[in-house]
């Protein structure tokens, strides 16, 4: 009996099962109702892969991999349960990151064992080094970016492209050298490995580095999918279907992710990655003189208007994040609502630091998600809406979008505010958004500015409904 | 099986597994993207088999040692992944 359970027709179909069961998950994953149950049936198909794995006869040492899954599992717990809500986009970057690194690291481990690899696992080899490589530090670099150990703004290097250029080329060769091994550089296999590992490495940083704090919803949907095509490389440097295509599936939903990211801006990906965005000095250059003042108001005269209206919507931004306003934010929503107002949340895709970040953070606030809508469904009825609370978003209402040709962000699907009646814009300065970029939507008749922390400005809203 | 049967085989799965994702993905509410993110980043800790096979599987020390630190890696990747994931997905309600 426990012949069967080592044979490889069982592990393989217990492998197939555990593919079946990532599918149904990501299946389940796509709806809010089915969702949590999708990722506990993809949860219980890795804990299938893990467990006939271990009971392999293959695996004859168990005291390393013991302590190491061990290790393993009490930093992903602490981790995973510790860290805050606002910190999540972080926390994602730098799993994935490990990720990247594991699969390196798999390669690695295969390359050098003594066992003589193929020439097909030798170019597998190659390539889960380089995508793993990428991930690993590039996910590092998006983790210091968003956790703000790094500058969030963008760092282009002088000659960045030539750099770029010249280390893919140089990490091609290498992998070339790896595979026909002419012996030319006179170095062994193992020294070329583990100097295509520091360049992969160093590709990793400088494809990251010059992305802007706004793009990083691209970044970190891109850097998840390569995550998941270094898995599947891994499975053809061991053969090995599940990996395939549970890799494979990541890799697919994470190039859909980014497509969706790029779609939101208006922007290709090779302009995200390489166009070095809000570095630009002359960004409003062919828009002239904005004509207009910012008109600010206090928070009682704010409350006067939102007390009178009939709905009201909340566009939130990165700012909401920033100040943890999202739990006044609720709270502001259920009192207009009680005030016999219709509330809704209208959320840009690329609003935040990762894709659906504003989700989490009001879904955290308890808002109910039937309530939060996307530019599409809330642009056509923006003429109807008495008023727009814009909390720390800038760019993503940017009417520039739609009015300005010589806007850098000229075509940009945006949430168009300002239509409303009334547009309040909670700000702390006037100072740019990322992308460096003026928006007239501050200047415009029907706007007003309430400045200060959006978290306090709200707070007093609520104590004004409240009295 | 010979290495060019296998290779074959191997990338007619990789092919078909692309398109099945493109097709179970493709209209994902913008709600959930953040947890399909992270969903799917736990998934692919699925190298941590690989790891399981280096770390314990027949080797050098220095093999051994490289896929002991790969499982590491990728168990944080798979059970940090999946708790956080579930930890986001409890909190979306709907009323």
């Amino acid at each position: 009996m426990i012949d069967f359970f080592q044979s490889s027709i069982f592990v393989n179909l217990a492998y197939i099962f555990a593919s079946i069961l990532f599918i149904f998950g990501l299946k389940m994953l796509s709806s809010p109702e089915t969702a949590q149950r999708g990722n506990l049936v993809s949860a219980s198909g890795m804990l299938i892969a893990i467990l006939v794995t271990l009971a392999q006869n293959e695996i004859i040492a168990y005291e390393y991999l013991l302590i190491a899954l061990f290790g393993g599992l009490v930093v992903g717990v602490l981790a995973s349960s510790l860290v805050k809500m606002t910190s999540m986009p972080e926390l994602v970057a730098l799993f994935n990151g490990f990720g990247g690194i594991a699969s390196l690291l798999v390669g690695v481990a295969e390359f050098i064992n003594p066992s003589s690899s193929t020439l097909i696992q030798i170019i597998a080899i190659s390539f889960t080094v380089l995508i793993g490589g990428i991930t690993f530090s590039g996910s590092l670099v998006a983790f210091g970016k968003l956790s703000e150990i790094i500058s969030g703004k963008p760092l282009i290097l002088f000659g960045q492209r030539f750099v770029l250029s010249a280390l893919l080329l140089v990490a091609i060769l290498l992998v070339l050298e790896l595979i026909i091994y002419t012996g030319l550089l006179n170095i062994s296999s193992q020294t070329i490995l583990f100097i295509l590992i520091g360049v992969t490495l160093i590709l990793g940083v400088l494809l990251t580095a010059p992305i802007g704090g706004a793009d990083m919803p691209v970044v970190i949907a891109l850097l998840n999918s390569y995550s998941g095509l270094a898995a599947s490389s891994a499975g053809f440097v061991i053969n090995n279907n599940v990996l395939i295509v549970a890799g494979a599936l990541v890799g697919a939903s994470g190039l859909i992710l980014t497509n969706i990211m790029c779609k939101a801006m208006n922007r290709s990906l090779s302009n995200v990655l390489f166009g070095g965005f809000g570095a630009a000095t002359s960004s409003s250059e062919g828009s002239g003189q904005i004509q207009g003042e910012v008109k600010p108001i206090t928070a009682e005269d704010a409350y006067l208007i939102l007390e009178a209206a009939n709905s009201v919507l909340v566009v939130p931004g990165y700012g909401m994040a920033v100040s943890q306003a999202q739990h006044v934010v609720r709270e502001l929503g259920e009192l207009l609502e009680d005030n016999g107002c219709e509330v809704k949340y209208a959320i840009h895709p690329v609003a935040g630091r990762m894709p659906g970040h504003m989700n989490v953070l009001l879904a955290e606030a308890n808002v109910s998600y039937d309530v939060l809508a996307e530019p599409d469904d809330v642009n056509p009825l923006m003429d109807t809406v008495d008023v727009c609370i814009v909390i720390g978003a800038n760019d993503v209402v940017n009417p520039d979008a739609r009015e300005n040709e010589g806007s850098p962000i000229y075509g940009m699907p945006v949430i168009e505010v300002d239509r409303a009646k009334t547009v309040f814009v909670l700000k702390r300065s006037m100072a740019a958004g990322f992308a460096g970029i003026d928006n007239p939507l501050f200047l415009k008749e029907n706007s007003r500015m309430l400045f200060g922390d959006a978290k306090e400005s709200i707070s007093t809203l609520v104590s004004e409904f409240k009295t | 099986m010979e290495p060019q049967a296998l290779l074959v085989l191997l990338l007619f799965v990789l092919v078909l597994s692309i398109f099945l994702g493109f097709e179970l993905i493709n209209k994902v509410p913008s709600t959930l993207h953040t947890p399909l993110m992270s969903g799917a980043n736990a998934i692919s800790g699925i190298t941590i088999v690989g790891a399981l096979l280096a770390s314990g599987g027949e080797g050098t020390f220095s093999s051994i040692l490289v896929g002991t630190f790969a499982v590491f890696f990728a168990s944080i990747n798979v059970v940090g992944g999946y708790l956080v994931t579930n930890r986001m997905l409890k909190m979306f309600k709907k009323k």
